[in-house]
């Protein structure tokens, strides 16, 4: 049914450390190679090879630019796959009750095997968690590794999503956010961990850690006043030429 | 958004098809016979053949049946609902006038409301998605339902309703549109709440994730065309709605009256193809595209 079930308890889902990613795009392959293979069908790609390459993924990282007020521009990676809302929007606008969350764990999926590739999930979530697969058509969309976190054929150090197995800066988390004193939960409270689009109301479970504020250098080189340039406005000759030239069109000011 | 053709066919034949049967129904034209047969026909494919049209965008047209069960949270599935009811009511209420040369007036007012309730359901797909604020406005489907009944009117050859209609509809447009401009801005999602890095400072996308297009490009962010959107909402103003009305106050002719529903329609796909281009979805934001 693609009625939300209540809340439940337990809410599974990832913290995501914006101030330790360092971009590499390992979450990308290691999503990409578990899933194409595991739950559900494959996600194909399109002219892989050719010049105009296209594929589903259900976990893409973006890097973004921020420049404060003052000083330098920061430049922050941000990887981005289904927040496993609490109020998922994708889930009521289904039509055929193929998209569904978990009253158990929260988890948010598709049942391809219901799910007729209307898009209007897709539609639904601001997000783009979602893509329509152009071989299969049906949605494609983050499983949070339902088929690892529970396996008891896997060592239990791999009962994690792929994506937080294989990052190496440490920067994803998996864990009970609807757990206060869970791991996740502690490191949200500690560094402020927030939501994606709050104005949206769709109250996401995957948490985002803001960037720590950059430090600032002490000055400890005691030569370099005396590194500083000396004229600021030459005299004689020197000034003369600097003013002819600039008086040149197109000269500097 | 993606203004697929399938999906604008859709929109607008069978909003016209709907609008037709609305009026069949209501008994503002009471034909039998031959003249019911064909009546009928006319407002049978318009409304199923933009039917046939939308599931073309489905990726598993197979499965729609599937598509029925969950009217208690969806709008497409009570459009589904909606729409399968008024058709066969609506068959109920023809085949009465064209074999028994009898008006079920019950059946066909109930065949008629249901027809504008497919008409509302359809709409509310787009104004329920907070996702794309141009959308989720009541300007939505109150222009889906003037424009169903407006061109089922002229369809009809009702001169004074259809006048009215077709007016109040221009004027409604041109809110839809110059409200719609300002709407994206004043739902307050930017690209600081996108991210969360609004605190720091001006965010700026640097670097997408890939080198080429995927579905989310492709399906939401549509800006090819949408510099000429200043034109095309003049041409659909003249060709929906000014031209149909002159074409009406004319002293009536039958080949007047087949310009002005050609006309009518091509403004109304035009309108169509504004309604998804001009849509800007949330999800642009992300790639530092609108």
């Amino acid at each position: 049914m693609t009625q939300l079930p209540p809340p439940s308890a337990k809410k599974l889902g990832l913290v995501i450390d914006l101030d330790t990613c360092v971009g590499c795009h390992a979450c990308v392959v290691s999503c990409k190679g578990w899933n194409t293979e595991n739950y559900g069908a494959p996600l194909s790609d399109q002219n892989a090879y050719g010049a105009d390459p296209s594929g589903t993924f259900l976990n893409r990282v973006h890097s973004y630019e921020v420049q404060p007020a003052q000083g330098e521009a920061q430049l922050i990676h941000f990887p981005k796959s289904c927040l496993h809302c609490e109020d998922a929007p994708c889930v009521t606008v289904c039509p055929t009750g193929a998209s569904y969350k978990r009253s158990e764990d929260g988890i948010v999926l598709v049942n391809e095997s219901d799910c007729i590739g209307c898009g209007l999930c897709a539609w639904a979530c601001p997000y783009g968690a979602r893509e329509l697969d152009a071989k299969e058509g049906v949605m494609k969309k983050c499983t949070l590794c339902v088929d690892r976190i529970y396996n008891e054929n896997l060592p239990e150090e791999d009962r994690q999503p792929a994506c937080v197995r294989t990052c190496p800066a440490g920067a994803r988390h998996f864990g009970d956010l609807g757990d206060a004193e869970s791991d996740v939960s502690k490191l949200v409270a500690e560094r402020g961990g927030f939501d994606l689009m709050p104005e949206q109301g769709t109250k996401p479970v995957n948490k985002y850690l803001p960037p720590r504020p950059k430090d600032v250098m002490p000055e400890f080189d005691v030569l370099a006043p005396y590194l500083e340039p000396i004229a600021s406005d030459g005299k004689g000759f020197v000034g003369w030429l600097d003013k002819a030239l600039s008086s040149l069109p197109g000269g500097a000011k | 958004m993606h203004p697929a053709a399938s999906v604008i066919i859709f929109n607008t034949f069978s909003g016209l098809g709907f609008g037709l049967l609305f009026w069949l129904g209501l008994g503002a034209l009471v034909p039998t016979g031959m003249g019911a047969f064909i009546w009928f026909t006319i407002a049978y494919l318009f409304a199923v053949g933009g039917l046939i049209a939308s599931t073309f965008h489905l990726g598993h047209p197979e499965r729609a049946i599937k598509a029925f069960s969950q009217w208690k949270t969806s709008w497409l599935s009570r459009e589904g609902i909606c729409a399968v009811f008024a058709l066969v009511v609506m068959a109920i209420y023809g085949a009465g006038l064209v074999f028994a040369e009898t008006r079920l007036a019950l059946v066909g007012i109930i065949g008629g409301i249901a027809s504008l309730g497919v008409v509302f359901t359809t709409s509310m797909i787009y104004a329920q998605m907070k996702t794309v604020p141009r959308w989720r406005h009541w300007t939505t489907p109150a222009m889906y339902l003037l424009l169903s009944i407006g061109g089922g009117a002229l369809l009809s050859g009702q001169v004074w309703i259809a006048t009215v209609l077709l007016s109040l509809g221009a004027a409604l447009q041109i809110f839809a549109w110059l409200s719609g401009d300002t709407r994206f801005k004043a739902s307050g999602t930017n690209m600081e709440t996108a991210t969360g890095l609004g605190h720091i400072g001006k965010v700026r996308a640097f670097e997408p994730p890939h080198t080429g297009t995927n579905y989310l490009m492709r399906e939401f962010i549509h800006q090819v065309g949408r510099k000429h959107s200043e034109k095309l909402r003049i041409i659909t103003i003249g060709l929906a709605f000014v031209l149909p009305v002159i074409l009406l106050l004319l002293p009536f002719n039958h080949v007047l009256a087949a310009l002005a529903v050609i006309s009518h329609i091509a403004g109304v796909l035009t309108l169509r193809w504004l309604f998804f281009a001009q849509a800007e979805h949330v999800v642009g934001l992300y790639y530092g595209k609108r």
